[in-house]
């Protein structure tokens, strides 16, 4: 798990919805193992930095390189940018597993379909090796009897953590998660932040766009902490959340109750 | 009743032509060019809006008042009721059947096609994994009804004649001045062709949307017919 590659780069991220610049240059790198909690109050742009890793919205400028291989962007006649190469951008994009706020699973596949189908058919695995694989995944993430369900069947909760395991069951190597909890009953949120923490143990290299302020300080080896498409602050959770050297980051924490 | 295999393919076939015609037409909609675009919704206005008897009739009487028309290739097709019938009828089904398949693609849950491009899936993996099958599950019900109203349109080819169901009924009652028994008949071959299709294409719902129903269970044949 340890090399010198790493895992994700980020340089100088910037993205404009019209007038509003929502990203004015953000910079981030993730190691293999890090585990980096993105904060910031609504409207800070961390959600549109998550989604312009992976080019669910085209940033206007910057760089995405994921261990190692940096995304070839071009800019079209119009101005406007795309990626270079569709099949590297879905190489890459089959590289960072994404997490969404809204679960996201494909309703008219059960939860095990949902695991195997870009296995299948975006990595070309053997449908054997996926559906085992994908059934070790349920069970690590506490849902092996709901394999044959469809995701209506299914919790909020429950549902996060398919989605979880649908991402994981890509084999990435950087996993993105935009607000995994904010869609859930306060008391589904547990069981979706132990799957997550368990994973961060094992040393998985996550990006995780939250409102949880424990699991910000309890579990990540760094916070960013976005303001107005600015990195206001960064550094490990004990610097940060100890000694805030922000006021901004310090006046955040107070009202988000920690 | 012998007239019942006409009707049955004079249906069939402008269904089929209608309908990829209405995936053309579909395509173009939502190709994001703007003259593509254009022709599409245009073609729907028009056909929409326009009574089917009216297009028939233009397309059997109306077409081959042109001496240019005559004399061109199309003409041996553009002179026989069954091609022209066929012809107008597939037109018109297609305005409709493209504006189910719009509202189907648009009734698709954007979430569910970005986690698609999130796993690296794109073109027609992404269309035929993802995006078709959540379509087509969305634009059943109002497919159903289409085809059971294209069944009961076929009545009009009567009038440009062909010997469909509707036109042997017209014969059996100017011959025997019988009234309301030969209507009656039609109706109810009508009644049955089209209960079945609907029995049909709700059994085919029901194996479709598992989903949507209350726990997993294997689907029952027993229960939908």
């Amino acid at each position: 798990m340890c090399s010198d590659v790493p895992a994700l780069v980020v340089e100088n991220m910037r993205k404009r919805f019209g007038a509003h610049e929502v990203l004015k240059g953000v910079s981030l790198t993730a190691r293999e193992g890090d585990v980096i909690s993105i904060l910031g109050a609504s409207g800070s742009g961390k959600s549109t930095f998550l989604r312009c890793i992976n080019l669910l919205e085209t940033p206007d400028e910057g760089a995405v390189t994921v261990a190692g291989e940096t995304l070839r962007m071009r800019t079209r006649r119009d101005g406007r940018r795309e990626a270079a190469d569709r099949r590297q951008l879905d190489r890459i994009r089959s590289e960072l597993g994404m997490v969404f706020q809204s679960f996201n699973l494909w309703s008219h596949m059960t939860i095990l379909e949902n695991l195997v189908e870009a296995p299948i058919h975006v990595q070309k695995r053997s449908r054997a090796e996926c559906v085992e694989e994908a059934k070790a995944l349920l069970e690590k993430v506490g849902i092996a009897d709901k394999a044959d369900y469809y995701p209506a069947h299914l919790s909020g909760g429950q549902q996060q953590r398919a989605a979880i395991a649908r991402a994981l069951a890509m084999r990435p190597k950087v996993m993105l998660f935009d607000e995994p909890t904010s869609a859930l009953d306060p008391e589904l949120v547990g069981e979706v932040l132990r799957v997550m923490r368990r994973l961060a143990e094992e040393g998985r290299t996550m990006l995780v766009v939250t409102h949880e302020m424990g699991f910000a300080r309890d579990v990540s080896s760094r916070v960013v902490f976005l303001h107005q498409g600015l990195v206001e602050a960064e550094g490990p959770p004990a610097d940060l959340f100890g000694a805030p050297k922000s006021d901004r980051f310090a006046r955040f924490i107070a009202k988000e109750g920690r | 009743m012998g007239a019942l295999p006409l009707t049955l393919e004079v249906w069939f076939l402008s269904v089929v032509f209608g309908g990829l015609l209405a995936l053309g037409l579909t395509w173009a909609r939502a190709s994001g060019n703007w003259p593509l675009e254009g022709i599409s919704r245009a073609y729907v206005f028009v056909f929409r809006g326009t009574p089917l008897l009216v297009q028939l009739f233009v397309v059997y009487y109306g077409l081959a008042s042109f001496a240019a028309v005559r004399a061109s290739i199309f003409w041996p097709f553009l002179r026989d009721a069954f091609s022209c019938a066929v012809l107008a009828l597939a037109l018109c089904t297609a305005a409709y059947q493209s504006e189910i398949f719009r509202m189907a693609l648009a009734a698709i849950p954007a979430g569910q096609i970005e986690a698609a491009r999130a796993c690296g899936m794109s073109g027609p993996t992404l269309f035929r994994r993802v995006v078709f099958p959540i379509a087509l599950r969305q634009a059943l019900p109002a497919y159903t009804t289409e085809l059971i109203s294209m069944m009961k349109a076929t009545a009009l080819v009567s009038l440009v004649t062909l010997w469909d169901v509707m036109s042997v009924a017209l014969k059996i009652r100017n011959d025997t001045l019988v009234t309301y028994t030969p209507l009656l008949i039609a109706g109810a071959i009508y009644f049955v062709v089209n209960y079945c299709l609907a029995r049909a294409f709700a059994a085919l719902e029901f194996f479709l949307s598992p989903h949507l129903r209350d726990r997993p269970m294997p689907a029952k044949v027993a229960d939908v017919l």
